[in-house]
């Protein structure tokens, strides 16, 4: 009996019903039947190294750490190509989203990644005045990889810099806190209730 | 010919493929009066169309020429071509059935002798090679024609090309005044043998089919592999009549697909592995066949089939839905993918790619009576009232030997249905009690 009982464990995945609950979309996971179109239409999946189909097959596998610090999920550029082609109509590309969130939020994604590393910037960027600092956004990006690369990057794009100041796309006034919203208290109430709502529904509320 | 063949005991059956020629000759041979409807202008549906049977890959005509005999032996069945169910009205036991009749421009004094399609001269797209050859505008349908007539295709009527066939014919069997018809039958029961039609493949727009001529159908390559088809059973491929001896057949070309049918169509995977056998009859060693499934399906004892083609040296398997094809330099189409056992990433190029496409109801986008009871992809389970019945692949996904199988099934429950209709009409209150019985 006790034999069975350890067989069954081996099987048992809580990591399938972890991803069925807390990630976006993560209950069409179960439906994959592993025919590999999504992997073959994407136009990058010879840049990652898992492609979908293959997360799929290691989240039923309970292989958590390895899908949660893929960098794989991350490289999806939202075609939508494997959306339009799997046979049984799985929201793939809103699942690789869901995933990399998910493992973001654990704190398991990989370190610098660049498309979480734009994101995050960007996000910060925005939610502190409501609005999107292009200079402070650029001047983040630039300086991500350290003091000196950052120097380096300024140096390489100082002629479209100095263009864009020229056309008045660019001002440099910006760097001195910059425009905001009306009510900038107000956007942060709402960003603050949108996220408890967010952590409620995906089961993370305090 | 009898006209008083048409009564409530009657049974009609439409389509005169392998499934409704066996639903007819079934209830025929067990003395029942049965019509045999058929919009083409030959029995034999796409069975004839065939190269070979599996599993035993046997030819068609064999089948066909034993079930011609029974029919021609048989007197209780009419057979009339050439005609269409316009609409059925009334209930089970008490059908009238509106029927149109096409002209076939050829009288019953036909006798096949060809002197029509020798001085006709236009050509039309052969619509039994499925289009992959011409044929002239009067011809015979196939060798294994049912009833042996010639047709006369209805773009040269009004042309020189119909006077001269009219000319040349020595039994005065052509007669351009034929006219559409309309005629109404009273039968008691309706068998829908109405068959099935290939998912349209240029639907599945990554494959190219339409756009890439040497991406083809499984059925147009049945047509290549058979000694009467149109390159003499060569295995030429359309871009460049080259044979192509490096062959890829894609499955669940169309099936399983929630974008394409919903269903699996059972036998395109036996489809292929038959296909096989025509690449190694025709090359030997040198022919290579590579397979691209997602999953063999294959049912019950035909698994020994897929094991001999499995150790078959020249042909391979490949566990991906091809994901996408482009043309290559030569024409050749190379296929993109990834391969799910170990994940390796593909571009392999072929000489001939055969899509194995799905099955859908030939009565997809045709409006059946009311009563009929489809399924979601819109085969034939049955009617309200049970005095319709489905046969064959109008009724699933089915090969030859399943379609006779259903038919007979078909017949049986027809002609329980003309039995209880004779019953009522011999002994009345005797059959009010039968049917809350039965």
């Amino acid at each position: 009996m006790s034999e069975n009982r350890q067989a069954i464990a081996h099987y048992r995945n809580n990591f399938l019903k972890e991803v069925e609950v807390h990630v976006e979309d993560g209950e069409w996971v179960k439906m994959c039947m592993q025919c590999g179109v999504c992997a073959g239409s994407c136009p990058l999946g010879n840049a990652w190294q898992h492609t979908p189909q293959k997360l799929f097959m290691m989240i039923r596998a309970g292989k958590r750490e390895e899908v949660l610090s893929s960098d794989s999920m991350w490289m999806c550029t939202s075609c939508y190509n494997c959306i339009v082609r799997c046979p049984r109509k799985l929201p793939i590309t809103h699942i690789m989203h869901g995933l990399a969130h998910y493992a973001h939020r654990l704190g398991m994604a990989p370190k610098g990644q660049p498309t979480r590393e734009v994101a995050r910037l960007f996000w910060n960027n925005l939610a502190k005045t409501g609005r999107v600092n292009e200079l402070k956004f650029s001047l983040a990006m630039y300086f991500k990889d350290g003091f000196i690369q950052g120097i380096k990057n300024l140096l390489a794009m100082q002629g479209i810099g100095i263009g864009l100041m020229k056309a008045k796309r660019l001002n440099p006034m910006e760097l001195l806190g910059g425009h905001k919203c009306k009510d900038k208290d107000g956007i942060h109430k709402m960003i603050a209730k949108a996220r408890e709502i967010e952590e409620r529904k995906q089961g993370y509320a305090s | 010919m009898n006209p008083s063949i048409a009564t409530n005991q009657a049974i009609l059956v439409v389509g005169g493929g392998i499934s409704g020629m066996t639903v007819a000759l079934e209830a025929a041979e067990c003395g029942k009066q049965v019509i045999l409807v058929e919009r083409n202008a030959t029995l034999g549906g796409r069975t004839a169309r065939m190269n070979r049977y599996f599993p035993k890959m046997c030819h068609p005509t064999c089948g066909l020429e034993i079930n011609l005999r029974r029919l021609k032996g048989n007197r209780n069945v009419r057979v009339m071509t050439m005609a269409e169910v316009s609409g059925v009205a009334g209930q089970r036991g008490d059908y009238t059935v509106a029927l149109k009749l096409a002209p076939r421009y050829v009288n019953a004094k036909c006798t096949a002798c060809g002197d029509c399609a020798a001085v006709v001269e236009a050509e039309i797209p052969n619509p039994y090679e499925y289009g992959l050859s011409k044929t002239r505008a009067a011809y015979l349908p196939h060798a294994m024609a049912y009833p042996m007539h010639y047709v006369l295709d209805p773009s040269i009527i009004g042309t020189a090309d119909a006077e001269r066939a009219r000319a040349a014919c020595k039994y005065d069997a052509i007669d351009l005044d034929m006219q559409t018809e309309t005629v109404e039958l009273k039968v008691g029961a309706i068998v829908w043998a109405t068959g099935w039609k290939p998912y349209d493949a240029v639907k599945i727009q990554p494959y190219g089919y339409g756009r890439f001529a040497n991406v083809i159908t499984s059925l147009e390559f049945e047509r290549l592999a058979d000694p009467h088809g149109p390159t003499g059973g060569k295995l030429l491929r359309p871009s460049d009549g080259k044979e192509a001896k490096n062959i890829a057949f894609i499955q669940c070309a169309g099936s399983r697909d929630e974008n394409h049918l919903r269903h699996c169509s059972r036998i395109c995977c036996m489809a292929s592995l038959k296909q096989t056998h025509y690449v190694r009859e025709a090359y030997g060693d040198a022919g290579k066949s590579t397979i691209y499934y997602i999953d063999i399906r294959v049912i019950d004892r035909l698994e020994d089939f897929y094991q001999k083609v499995q150790q078959d040296a020249a042909v391979s398997f490949v566990k991906s839905k091809v994901a996408k094809i482009v043309e290559g330099k030569d024409g050749s189409p190379v296929l993109h993918g990834v391969d799910t056992e170990g994940y390796h990433r593909y571009a392999t190029a072929h000489d001939l790619v055969v899509l194995a496409v799905g099955m859908e109801p030939e009565t997809n986008g045709i409006k059946l009576p009311e009563d009929m009871l489809l399924d979601s992809s819109g085969f034939i389970e049955g009617s309200q009232s049970e005095g319709m019945f489905g046969a064959g692949a109008a009724t699933s996904p089915l090969d030859v030997n399943r379609s006779v199988q259903s038919a007979t099934a078909a017949a049986l429950r027809a002609i329980q249905v003309v039995h209880k209709i004779a019953a009522a009409e011999a002994c009345p209150e005797h059959v009010g009690g039968g049917r809350n019985n039965g």
